[in-house]
């Protein structure tokens, strides 16, 4: 198990840690509660939410992992996958052979959603890539939240030339179109090397960290600007105004005051962000900037399917299984996003 | 008064269909208005008083609000089982508005001309020459050199200036009944009495029903004939309106009174109302004298 | 208006420079041009030849400032300097400024003759596509808005989210591989530049480029005009009697599109850049196809330019936008 790894794990925890800190120490304020109760009532919202927390626990079964043999380690889910023999190539869902017109051959064992041109599982693959979008999604969270969120309070509360400068930056990244500005970032990652304490952080080539950490570089500015202007809204009322008079200091005010009034925004980016970070790995790997090639990942899986709807027969399993995990988990952010803005926010719809 | 009144709400009741449960705005209220008259309705905010006035053309947003029973006969027809289309005819034809807040209420993309100019080609189609007319209007509620200021759009007017062109408007398409909802309250005071003037001359010389809402007895001394205070989605007092300045009967009426700030009168505090005490003082019936 | 058109052209500048840095760091200082070479050359990789492919760049100067030693030293070309400024950083500023985008890495063919023709592809393909899916976008989002609050707007806002959560080539595959081989409509790929018969190479990829975004455009734009609908002026509008469809035609309409103005002038220029989705799959010889070619050659010198390019386009695009949003909001107009 290299630091690579590690690093993924590390992060993955850390950045469930953070939201489930942000759900506790949010529930305890009256708007958030409110919120919650709201949300209950939302059976469509809860709905969505249960999908994700599968997703969730499918990424988190292949996440972590065991010692397994002598030196090695598998995930969790591979105890379960293990017993799902490999094939030699395509073979349609519950087959019995092999897909080929001339030599069909009997299959080994029996395969729900088919096997690819390698004779993996399809199924398996597609739960394997869960794991991939929710260390996307993670990580990438686990790095844009907090600087987005920080710098939007700073610039809307400090305003003047430290809010000039911020807005700056952003306007600069924002004015390299999102996909452009990935591409050529993880580019530039891919000839990279980058050591600490003779450990490869970045080493060169193609790893999904990289796409996190290239995806951070554009999520935060979103959030940022969001932050910014809830900011200046919530430092014109009354309340920061009270605040200030009565001689309270600026972290004080920040983190008494604005934080507490500014952080469902956090949480409500979040899961829209999610579904955003999902989809655009999936599309980068497509381009052939993304996830490494033998990454599980719907992205890939759906680039190595691009050929297979024109072949004859028709093999249309693989693209099918990954374009329905993927829809399935970003349906469900985005309609969990808009039920949770909702609740928060009920009069904006 | 005569014998069929212009308006004749009739126990209307009106409540908001929230989240949180119901929240009753009206509660079976009962008031007529005259030809000619002038009604002020006087209360806090949340008392109803708004709700009603929006409620006598069904301007509130349906859902939440449901009128929930009661009627609103104008010239003797059930505004409430009117259909769409009769709705349209009543709105600015018969019964027209003026809001509290000019700056907002006016459309910031279009000149104060295209905003009469619609009224009027919406309810007058007999009008030949529209910014003849637009002109006209504007002269009448006193914006000098009407012919130039229509062309502006609303924010190049100042907060006066919106006023008097939403009353421009209002009147455009000459209404039996104009309701004024908090038409001066976002004014500095100077332009309140200038507001307040113009509705009176309006008053006098178009002979129009004027509905007066606001919250502030202030105001309501030199304008209205008669007087309702509402409370709490109820009518807690009604009668003419030196009945009710000079000798109110609810508790409720004279602490609005007593909150009206008066030159030379020595008070180290303003006035404020106890709602504790008035909460168990509007179980009494409503007062009535009229 | 006056001053606040010339802050406004002041800090486009400042902005370019701005994505100029970015781009010579993400491309320059994040990894070194050898490592470049190295790749571009592969097999035939020999210091000779990484020093050759580097100085025909003019990548064998000193990054940031030239203090007197060349960078990448070969004993046969004794690096003669020319000043402070005769570097890297300086020659690339040079060149975006003067909007010389050089040569590609892998062909060596000139850049901007190579943008030219491929434009043409490229905007044939998104004009249509983004005019069409404005108006189809702003059509319906007015729909939803007027059945607010109904069942069939609620319909209308899911089927809105699912479509916004279909990645953008299942799309591309599935039209392709449906409308295109199964029922044979259209031709599945290839172009041809002459008159109508570009119309059949275009109708559907055109007409997939307005579905992926249709989900998202309808949810935006529908957010936008019911802040609208919430406003006082909505109110007086109702008060003198005006119908519910003029209400939303005329006076949400006009306020409503000042915001989308914002969003949608901004991405004109962009269009010429294509997309290379669609492009790549439905062989458009655009921009956008160029692009993804050069991914899979990694061809630096392509993505570079494009990069800078697209951010140019989209900055002069906003400053447009900001210009025309003061001409058509009267509030800015006049002030």
């Amino acid at each position: 198990m290299n630091w690579d790894d590690w690093l993924e794990d590390i992060i993955v925890v850390v950045s469930f840690a953070l939201l489930a800190w942000f759900i506790v120490h949010g529930a305890r304020s009256d708007r958030w509660g409110r919120a919650f109760r709201r949300l209950g009532q939302d059976r469509i919202g809860i709905a969505a939410g249960v999908v994700i927390a599968i997703y969730l626990m499918l990424g988190a079964l292949e996440t972590i992992e065991i010692p397994s043999g002598v030196n090695g380690s598998r995930s969790v889910l591979d105890l379960f996958s293990g017993r799902v023999p490999a094939e030699e190539t395509y073979s349609a869902p519950l087959a019995s052979v092999s897909l080929s017109t001339r030599h069909p051959k009997p299959l080994k064992g029996w395969h729900l959603l088919g096997t690819d041109a390698l004779g993996k599982d399809v199924l398996v693959q597609t739960l394997r890539a869960c794991k991939t979008a929710l260390i996307i999604g993670g990580v990438t969270s686990a790095i844009y939240i907090p600087i987005g969120a920080l710098l939007g309070i700073v610039a809307g509360y400090c305003r003047g030339w430290i809010d000039q400068i911020i807005q700056y930056v952003y306007t600069v990244l924002y004015s390299i179109p999102e996909i452009l500005l990935l591409i050529a970032i993880l580019l530039a990652f891919q000839y990279t090397d980058v050591s600490l304490f003779g450990h490869a952080i970045l080493s060169p080539g193609k790893s999904v960290p990289k796409i996190a950490l290239a995806l951070s570089v554009t999520a935060w500015i979103t959030l940022c600007r969001l932050i910014r202007g809830e900011t200046m809204r919530q430092t014109e009322r009354a309340y920061v105004s009270a605040a200030r008079a009565m001689g309270q200091s600026h972290w004080n005010i920040i983190t008494q005051h604005l934080l507490p009034n500014v952080m469902h925004l956090v949480l409500i980016s979040l899961v829209l962000g999610f579904s955003n970070l999902v989809i655009t790995e999936a599309i980068l790997s497509y381009l052939g900037v993304g996830s490494p090639i033998g990454t599980p990942s719907w992205g890939n899986m759906i680039d190595g399917a691009r050929g297979e709807l024109s072949r004859d027969p028709v093999v249309w399993w693989t693209l099918t299984s990954a374009t329905m995990a993927l829809f399935g988990l970003v349906l469900s952010l985005n309609i969990f996003g808009d039920s949770l803005r909702r609740a928060f926010d009920p009069r904006r719809g | 008064m005569s014998l069929q009144p212009l308006l004749d709400i009739r126990n209307l009741a009106i409540h908001f269909a929230t989240e949180t449960g119901t929240v009753e705005a009206v509660k079976g209220i009962s008031l007529s208005l005259g030809k000619a008259e002038t009604l002020a309705v006087v209360g806090e905010s949340g008392s109803g008083k708004s709700v009603t006035g929006l409620a006598l053309t069904r301007l509130l947003p349906e859902p939440p609000a449901v009128y929930s029973s009661g009627e609103i006969l104008f010239h003797g027809h059930d505004v409430l089982k009117m259909k769409k289309e009769e709705l349209r005819a009543l709105r600015g034809a018969r019964i027209a508005y003026i809001f509290q807040e000019p700056s907002t209420s006016l459309n910031p993309v279009f000149t104060i001309r295209s905003q009469i100019a619609e009224a009027i080609r919406l309810h007058r189609r007999e009008v030949k020459d529209v910014d003849d007319e637009v002109a006209k209007h504007l002269d009448l509620v006193g914006i000098v050199d009407a012919r130039k200021r229509m062309n502006d759009y609303p924010h190049q007017l100042s907060g006066g200036m919106q006023q008097r062109a939403m009353i421009a408007m209002a009147l455009s398409c000459q209404p039996e009944i104009l309701v004024a909802d908090e038409p001066t309250t976002a004014l500095d005071v100077t332009i309140q009495a200038q507001i307040i003037e113009q509705l009176i001359e309006i008053k006098q010389r178009l002979k129009m029903a004027i509905i007066l809402i606001t919250h502030n007895f202030g105001i309501v001394g030199d304008i209205a004939d008669r007087v309702v205070v509402m409370f709490r989605g109820q009518i807690v007092e009604e009668g003419p309106t030196k009945r009710v300045l000079g000798n109110p009967q609810h508790a409720y009426t004279k602490a609005l009174i007593e909150c009206i700030p008066q030159i030379g009168q020595k008070r180290r505090r303003l006035t404020t109302i106890d709602h504790e005490a008035l909460e168990a003082a509007s179980t009494l019936k409503p007062v009535s004298t009229s | 208006m006056l001053s606040y058109l010339i802050r406004r052209l002041l800090l486009t500048p400042l902005i370019i420079f701005g994505v100029m840095v970015l781009t010579f760091v993400i491309f320059f200082a994040v990894h070194s041009p050898e490592a470049m070479a190295r790749n571009v050359l592969g097999k035939r990789a020999n210091p000779t030849n990484i020093y050759e492919w580097l100085h025909h760049r003019g990548y064998d100067k000193p990054v940031l400032f030239n203090l007197g030693q060349a960078r990448v030293s070969a004993d046969r070309h004794p690096y003669d300097s020319t000043g402070l400024f005769d570097t890297v950083f300086f020659h690339q500023m040079r060149d975006l400024a003067t909007l010389h985008l050089g040569v590609s890495d892998v062909t060596g063919k000139d850049l901007n003759e190579v943008f030219k023709q491929g434009a043409i592809p490229s905007l044939l393909l998104t004009l249509p596509a983004y005019v069409c899916g404005f108006f189809m976008a702003v059509g319906l989002a007015l729909f939803l808005v007027f059945v607010r609050n109904s069942a069939l707007d609620g319909a209308g806002g899911l089927v809105c989210v699912a479509l916004m959560s279909i990645p953008p080539m299942v799309y591309i595959i599935f039209g392709q591989a449906v409308v295109a081989l199964g029922l044979d409509y259209f031709p599945a790929f290839g172009f041809q530049l002459s008159g109508l018969s570009t119309a059949r190479f275009l109708i559907l990829p055109v007409a997939l480029m307005i579905v992926m975004h249709l989900g998202y455009d309808v949810r935006l734009y529908r957010a936008v005009f019911l802040e609208e609908i919430a406003q006082d002026y909505v109110r007086t509008a109702k008060a003198k009697g005006v119908s519910n469809a003029r209400l939303l035609l005329v006076h949400v309409l006009k306020n409503g599109m000042i915001a989308l103005i914002t969003m949608v002038i901004a991405y004109l220029p962009l269009l010429i850049l294509g997309s290379m989705l669609v492009e790549n799959f439905f062989g458009i010889p655009g921009l956008g196809n160029l692009l993804v070619d050069a991914l899979h050659t990694s061809d630096q010198a392509v993505v570079r330019s494009t990069t800078f390019l697209t951010a140019i386009l989209y900055i002069i695009g906003l400053t447009i936008t900001d210009i025309c949003y003061a001409i058509v909001d009267p509030r800015i107009r006049l002030s």
